[in-house]
């Protein structure tokens, strides 16, 4: 039996799991049109590779990876390329971003899929390259591109993959749904990712107010004869956290501004897993994901396999959306997530849930008090930080101080906010500082090239002058060695000629 | 702000069966001007005084300065504690949060300093005296002289006072020292600990400052207890439930905004309050100590705060 270990800080919200009923995938009606935004991961937007007016097929490739931090994206299904051009997309700050939109033709005709059912012969790195190539990122949030995840690297040898089933935010049950309707292929998939990364072991770690993913994830690693730990443990927000489910199930702490690799941990979604199977065994690209679609102005909220560009407001009307007065639609969880102010936009390879609360289930926040540096914040920070001095010093845009308080280990998870007595919106607080020492350090080093190339001018224009003299000084030893060499030289001359006046003169007197 | 409050009813209820209604009156006066300044300045600020009055911290000030002076106090010295608390303590520096002294205890020691015969002159416990009725009293704080009241020294005036008697004598010689910390100071103690309680249950602080405060000068009063001679600073039991210990420690030096902020750091916090407060009273000026130990450490609130930072995540040593 595995130790695990407790994590500090965190809190209980209500969890509201049960309104999405997970363990089953309800099938909705595919949208019209697609809009599929070239950054759905964290890095490099992908570059389109075909035009307005191509008809594409399902799992064809659009736009391709540009570069190690950027990855693919696939069409769903075949239809017609309509517009390549910016449309609203999933963002805390209402952005647009360029998006192919895809017009679907209810054919949903595939381009023929190449599998490799034997990838354990396969090299590593090839089949690394494979699941960059199908366009996975992390799917439980952050979207970093999974291939760099799978290569760390020889001087970081892996021994342990970790496949994170926490899922503790509450309303989401993505995760949830998927590890009891995918458990055979989240198994394979985890075996596939252990072979890539050569770990010596793998677990997977999922919260115990789950009973039926673990008992169905359990049967699947009998069934495969696996050899797959499955370790559950205490609900508390946020233990879903990388570096916190990273604590909780080994004891060991990823250091401070490094990665899980740099301790042989590599951490990944389970949807990332079942995605790298696909990939893998049926050469099917990364086209869909599970999304829960709750909240209690639905009226028949869900898990759904959704289309990647579905419009958010096209799954709302789907699961019998009745819009309040002033509807707030979340994407994401209650606490991480973030309001949608465009409801065109679409569901990407990182939206694992669409919430839609009535007022009275998630009241908007309260007017922010005064902070009274009551302390509650700093009990349920799970990094240990002292949330109430980061807001002093965040208000008093006091970098030094901020960097010192360790802002930069804040993981945003909002437990301090929901604690606050005062209602400060603590995350955003901090959110905006990070924002701007970024901005100052890029400041600094633009002032810091600056400063460089002006040195390098100055050393580039002595030397020139040196270079000069030298040139001059060799012109002048040459003219001597010639006066030596051939007869009289001029200055000499000269030097004698003043001595003999002035020696005349003194003899005259 | 509200949980304060409340949890102070027991120990107001109970000094008033044992000083009659002189702590009600100074709590109506106090509260009466608190309001009226608070909402004075915040409108002066320009803003919303209906929001600043709201959060009750004002009236939490006028609350705890007023539990702390003498019932039938006159009332000037109410109005001038009051103002000094809300204004100098609290709104020269910007009001609710911003404040690095507790409000409470600066209205308390300019007081005391400005006016130590009035601070020091208490009521008479019910036993000692008949416990003046509501008119009685009223009339004692607002023209004050006007009746001959009998008032005297706390159980710590005359422990300080003690220069020849044993301590065990010191407790029988004096009807105002029968029980364990003086007559009715004891229950008031213990009702202010009960109210202190439930605010811990309520999680409204957590124990460290009060728990390290009381460790520290029960601890400090053993040590110097030296089997009770004359020179003896009173037992362990006499110093936690006499003056203003307990409402200290849940009261006084849990205020937030003042405070250190980490558990460690009100852990320390409160231990030196409990020291100072010990070394103050036996060896100080002034019979109680609470005041000033807590104005001292709150200037060295930022100071510990400085080095009892958290381990961040991920800045632990490894531990070989």
């Amino acid at each position: 039996m595995r130790v695990i270990h407790d994590i500090h800080g965190g809190i209980h919200p209500p969890e509201r799991k049960a309104l999405s009923q997970p363990g089953t995938l309800q099938s909705l009606a595919l949208p019209p049109l697609l809009v599929l935004p070239l950054r759905q991961h964290l890095g490099v937007p992908a570059r389109p590779v075909v035009a307005v007016g191509d008809a594409v097929l399902g799992g064809q490739m659009l736009a391709e990876a540009n570069g190690v931090m950027s990855v693919p994206i696939h069409a769903p299904t075949s239809g017609t390329v309509r517009a390549i051009e910016s449309r609203p997309i999933a963002h805390a700050s209402g952005l647009e971003d360029i998006c192919i939109e895809l017009e679907t033709d209810r054919q949903d005709q595939w381009v023929v899929l190449e599998g490799m059912p034997e990838w354990r012969d396969r090299e590593p790195t090839m089949l690394a390259e494979q699941i960059r190539s199908a366009g996975i990122a992390g799917m439980g949030g952050a979207g970093f591109p999974t291939a760099v995840k799978l290569t760390p690297g020889p001087q970081r040898p892996i021994e342990l993959l970790l496949i994170n089933g926490t899922e503790c935010e509450p309303y989401i049950t993505a995760d949830d749904t998927l590890m009891q309707c995918y458990a055979d292929q989240l198994i394979e998939g985890a075996m596939i990712l252990a072979h890539i990364l050569g770990a010596d072991s793998t677990l997977i770690g999922i919260e115990d107010n789950k009973p039926e993913a673990i008992a169905c994830v359990q049967a699947a690693v009998a069934k495969a004869n696996a050899s797959i730990e499955i370790a559950s443990f205490p609900t508390k927000y946020p233990s879903g956290g990388e570096k916190q489910v990273i604590e909780i199930l080994t004891g060991v702490q990823v250091p401070s501004g490094g990665i899980p690799a740099d301790i042989g941990i590599v951490c990944l979604n389970p949807g990332t897993a079942v995605a790298a199977r696909e990939a893998i065994v049926e050469g099917k690209p990364l086209t869909h994901r599970i999304v829960t679609l709750t909240g209690e102005a639905l009226s028949q909220p869900c898990n759904t396999l959704a289309c990647l560009g579905t419009p958010i407001a096209h799954l709302l009307q789907e699961a019998g959306w009745a819009s309040e007065v002033q509807q707030r639609v979340i994407h994401g969880g209650p606490m991480m997530g973030f309001a949608v102010s465009n409801l065109d936009a679409p569901v990407t390879k990182i939206t694992n849930c669409v919430l839609a609360p009535t007022q009275s289930e998630l009241p908007l926040p309260a007017e922010p008090k005064p902070c009274i540096r009551c302390g509650h914040c700093a009990e349920a920070c799970p990094a240990s930080l002292l949330p109430q001095q980061l807001y002093w010093y965040a208000r008093a845009k006091d970098q030094e101080q901020l960097t010192t308080h360790r802002l930069f280990d804040c993981i945003e998870c909002g437990a301090c906010a929901y604690v606050c007595p005062s209602h400060i919106p603590l995350v955003q607080y901090y959110r905006a500082a990070k924002g701007q020492i970024r901005d100052s350090e890029q400041e600094r080093k633009r002032s810091d090239n600056s400063r460089e190339r002006f040195e390098a001018r100055e050393r580039r224009l002595a030397e020139e002058v040196a270079a000069r003299e030298a040139k001059r000084a060799a012109r002048k030893a040459a003219a001597q060695q010639q006066a030596i060499s051939g007869g009289v030289d001029p200055v000499q001359a000269a030097i004698e000629r003043a001595k003999a006046k002035k020696a005349q003169q003194g003899s005259s007197e | 702000m509200r949980d304060v409050l409340l949890a102070t009813v027991p120990g107001v209820l109970v000094m008033t069966w044992f000083f009659g209604p002189g702590t009600l009156i100074n709590l109506v006066l106090g509260a009466a001007v608190a309001l009226a300044l608070e909402y004075g300045v915040m409108a002066l600020r320009g803003r919303d005084p209906r929001v600043a009055i709201s959060d009750l911290s004002v009236l939490v000030t006028s609350t705890l300065l007023c539990i702390a002076l003498p019932p039938y106090a006159p009332w000037w010295l109410i109005v001038i504690g009051v103002v000094t608390a809300v204004l100098l303590g609290k709104q020269v520096f910007g009001g609710l949060g911003y404040n690095p002294f507790n409000p409470a205890m600066v209205g308390y020691v300019v007081l005391l300093i400005s006016f130590p015969i009035q601070m020091s002159s208490w009521a008479l416990p019910r036993g000692l005296e008949t416990v003046p009725g509501l008119s009685e009293g009223l009339q004692r704080v607002f023209s004050p002289g006007s009746i001959d009241a009998l008032t005297g020294a706390t159980p710590l005036d005359l422990l300080r006072q003690n220069t020849g008697l044993l301590f065990e004598d010191l407790m029988t010689s004096r009807p105002e020292l029968s029980g364990w910390a003086g007559l009715g100071w004891f229950e008031v103690n213990l009702a202010f600990l009960l109210g202190g309680l439930w605010l811990l249950y309520r999680r409204v602080f957590t124990w460290h400052a009060p728990i390290a405060m009381l460790a520290a000068l029960g601890l400090c009063a053993l040590m110097g207890y030296d089997g009770g001679s004359s020179q003896s600073g009173g037992s362990a039991l006499f110093h936690l439930f006499s003056g203003a210990s307990m409402f200290a420690a849940f009261f006084i030096i849990t205020d937030p905004v003042s405070s250190a902020v980490s558990n460690r750091g009100r852990l320390i916090f409160g231990a030196l309050i409990g020291l100072l407060v010990y070394l103050i009273r036996t060896l100080g000026n002034y019979p109680d100590a609470v005041a000033f130990a807590v104005l001292i450490l709150n200037f060295c609130a930022p100071f510990i705060d400085h080095y009892t930072q958290p381990t961040v995540y991920g800045t632990r040593k490894p531990t070989p």
